[in-house]
């Protein structure tokens, strides 16, 4: 038995037991009755409402949605089964994506054991409250016991334990989580799926902008998606791209850099000493490195922005958090593949016409980019993620002929 | 302590050489850093000194941006035109830490006679500063302005409070060896207080006391080693010593001592208390800006001398706080001329406690350190600070 670990749902034993359970099918009635209460449940607890996040989770697992998403899911004809036990390393930097991670080897038909962040937030006390008096009912109680939350330190043998347990590894965390977890070896027959350091940046249209009667809400949409977690989630712009006439985005950069200004002024926290250090220091390196940067406007340090005379190769390594991008005025979207690497995950976009989107994707193969998603909506979860298809991947084909 | 109080009239140096252009500030062309030092270092008030500092440090910057292609697309990049005439306050800084991740040279590396390395802890990237030969005199003779005016001009018998074998890399100098070197120019005759396995050699530090009456002996050490190998070696030995003609000068920062707050209050009332030692200074600097160090006075302020100076800055918009307002350190010298180190941004936290107006005497800005500026509070991230993550 492992060393040293909290187990917030789930007890000791019942560890090795899940490694014997029989798997479900995806999206079985269980599951989702299960979820269903799950989102009532979280419904109905107060604390829920101060937590966004949390509350946005919750809807996440209402029935209606849950069915939309069986629905999409039938165009795979195969028959699936889950694996059996999947391993989830939550990350430490979002608090609720446990939950997700959860909910995606719960719906694929597994039992799950779910190392949460050993940050205490309290969203994840909402939500494990949540689970713990659903499952406390006996017409849940078969789905509870696919549920195991845990939380340990980096020192305990707790990830190989669970490791040499599980059908099924996935690992949210960034390359040097990834490394440290994989030297705990799997069963030869097991299945990892990774989530490493991934860059995102946004591209906005001028004109549709400049058109755009209510520009602070564009600004909040595009707060969310940066400053909500410093920049620090995978999904956060670093870098911004403005299409359009030369007129245009300089109109455009103005009146969005002025709303988003507003914006962080009456939302974001005040700005810390180091931040400012690191915004300045990561501007100097990058002046140094792409000759023809400029400081872009900002009335203080809660804004610092890198424009670029080139879009250089690398611009993903110069990128620094809490409210810090690079800008550049590119001729059309055809820029963007000389840049594209595999860091490369989300495209958040605006007054783009999804067509045109998909047609550039399609005639441009990239090593990199997973979503191209609306700005404002980059921390949307959704069952496909950087690239993967997450009940596939925790599921199996069986076939029959 | 009694300062050389000058006035305007009195600017010219201490040493009765004709007048140099320093005098004509305005015209500024070829002020000589050398000339500057000779100005006593707590002489000048606020309108002199930022006459000074105003044209000497616009000058330095150009000189930067002539000769260090780094600086000059980061001066460029910021927006700032060096055309402009304004203040010193307003020129650009670079924060500290470029010196680890950039080479940055203003000067040829066939004259870089010596090279600086800040003391990182292993495994950290460590800052390179390289002295030419005049940066590197013009560092010696800021020191020494600085110092003998605490001190005396004479030399007295020096304890080092530190390993000799801390010296034995001469060409790779770390910043605790720099400063042993740097200081030792007040000693007459020198003594290693500790051995290489970092024990206090009592028995030869008071055989080296006896053997050399004086009026004053020079005290040196690291606060860290000060503390933890000749404070607390004397204590729990139940040893003492009565240095009662001691000087200690100590640097380097509290940072490894700062768990524990009461060291920094009692600091000198123990060393009183073990080494008998009346007279115990703070001084605040580093590798970046050496020479131009900041003391404390005998009222426990940080000075700035006059071929230097402090500003703390707001961390919302970087704009000067005001006096009794925290913020972030930024520090000048008229000194580094070989590297572009004149104007940078510190990643320390600290106070103006007023200007020209210190109990002791001395002109200029006085001020507190508050210590390293806090690590973020970054949302969403979690176990390691900067630690970038994933979704």
């Amino acid at each position: 038995m492992a060393d040293c670990v909290d187990y917030l749902v789930g007890e000791t034993d019942v560890v090795e037991r899940l490694a014997a359970a029989a798997p479900d099918v995806p999206f079985s009635a269980a599951t989702i009755d299960f979820l269903h209460a799950l989102h009532q449940e979280i419904a109905r607890d107060t604390r829920a409402r101060e937590f966004p996040d949390v509350a946005t989770f919750g809807f996440f697992c209402r029935r209606a949605n849950m069915l939309v998403l069986r629905e999409k899911q039938r165009a795979d004809l195969s028959i699936r089964v889950g694996r059996g036990l999947v391993f989830h390393v939550a990350p430490s930097n979002v608090p609720v994506n446990f939950a997700y991670s959860l909910v995606c080897g719960l719906l694929a038909g597994n039992a799950n054991i779910v190392r949460v962040p050993s940050r205490d937030f309290e969203q994840v006390r909402i939500i494990k409250d949540a689970i713990l008096r659903v499952t406390a009912g006996p017409q849940y109680r078969p789905v509870g016991e696919r549920i195991v939350l845990v939380r340990y330190e980096r020192t305990s043998d707790a990830t190989a334990l669970f490791s040499s347990l599980c059908d099924a590894r996935v690992i949210w965390g960034g390359d040097a989580t990834v490394q440290d977890i994989r030297k705990a070896p799997m069963p030869a027959r097991s299945h990892e799926v990774t989530f490493s350091d991934r860059f995102s940046f946004g591209v906005i249209n001028a004109l549709p902008f400049l058109a755009n009667g209510a520009p602070e809400k564009i600004a909040d949409d595009f707060y969310n998606d940066t400053y909500l977690f410093d920049q620090n989630a995978c999904t956060a712009p670093h870098l911004l791209l403005w299409l359009g006439s030369a007129e245009n985005v300089g109109a455009a950069k103005e009146k969005f850099w002025q709303s988003m200004h507003e914006v962080v002024c009456a939302r974001y926290r005040e700005i810390e000493a180091v931040v400012a250090v690191d915004k300045l220091a990561m501007f100097c390196l990058q002046a140094v490195e792409f000759a023809g940067t400029r400081r872009g406007w900002g009335a203080d340090n809660r804004v610092w922005r890198a424009e670029l005379g080139r879009l250089p190769r690398g611009i993903e390594e110069f990128r620094c958090g809490g409210g810090y991008f690079s800008e550049y005025h590119a001729a059309s979207l055809a820029a963007i593949p000389a840049i594209v690497s595999r860091k490369y995950q989300t495209m958040a976009y605006y007054g783009i016409p999804k067509a045109e989107l998909e047609a550039f994707i399609r005639s441009s193969p990239m090593l990199g980019i997973d979503r191209v998603v609306p700005i404002g909506r980059t921390l949307d979860f959704s069952l496909k993620w950087d690239g993967y298809d997450l009940i596939a991947e925790f599921s199996r084909i069986v076939e029959v002929r | 302590m009694p300062q050389e109080r000058q006035t305007t009239a009195a600017l010219k140096p201490d040493n009765a050489e004709p007048a140099g252009p320093v005098n004509d500030g305005t015209q500024g062309a070829s002020t000589s850093v050398a000339d500057i030092l000779n100005i006593p270092p707590y002489s000048l008030n606020r309108e002199e000194k930022a006459r000074l500092l105003d044209l000497v440090l616009r000058q330095l910057t150009r000189r930067h941006y002539e000769n260090c292609a780094e600086y000059r697309k980061i001066v460029d990049a910021l927006g700032y035109d060096l055309d402009s005439e304004r203040p010193y306050s307003e020129l650009p800084f670079i924060p500290v830490r470029l010196f680890k991740s950039l080479d940055l040279l203003s000067a040829p590396r066939s004259e870089i006679v010596k090279t600086m390395t800040s003391s990182g802890t292993s495994g950290q990237q460590v800052s390179k500063i390289y002295l030419d030969r005049s940066t590197a005199a013009n560092q010696t003779k800021a020191l020494t302005r600085i110092v003998s005016s605490f001190l005396g001009k004479q030399r007295a018998p020096m304890i080092v409070i530190d390993a000799e074998n801390t010296l034995k890399d001469r060409n790779n100098f770390s910043a605790r060896a720099a400063g042993i070197l740097g200081f030792s120019i007040f000693g007459s005759k020198r003594i290693f207080a500790l051995d290489e396995n970092m024990n206090i050699r009592v028995d030869e530090v008071r055989a080296f006391i006896a053997q050399n009456p004086s009026e004053r002996v020079f005290l040196f050490g690291f606060t860290f080693m000060v503390w933890q190998h000749f404070y607390r070696a004397l204590a729990s030995g139940g040893q003492t010593l009565n240095i009662d003609n001691g000087v200690l000068i100590h640097g380097g920062g509290w940072k490894k001592l700062a768990q524990n707050a009461v060291i920094r209050e009692d600091f000198k009332s123990r060393l009183r208390e073990v080494a008998g030692i009346p007279q115990v200074h703070d001084y605040y600097g580093m590798v970046e800006q050496t020479g131009s160090i900041y003391m404390e006075c005998e009222h426990g302020y940080l000075h700035a001398p006059a071929f230097s100076d402090v500003i703390v800055r707001r961390p919302l918009d970087f704009r000067p706080a005001a006096i009794g307002e925290p913020g972030i350190i930024q520090l000048l010298s008229i000194l580094p001329a070989s590297y572009p180190g004149h104007s940078i941004l510190t990643e320390d936290e600290g106070v103006i406690c007023g200007e020209d107006d210190c109990r002791c005497g001395r002109l200029g800005k006085y001020f507190k350190v508050n210590g390293r500026l806090k690590n973020a509070e970054v949302r969403g991230c979690s176990d390691v600070y900067m630690q970038r993550v994933v979704g």
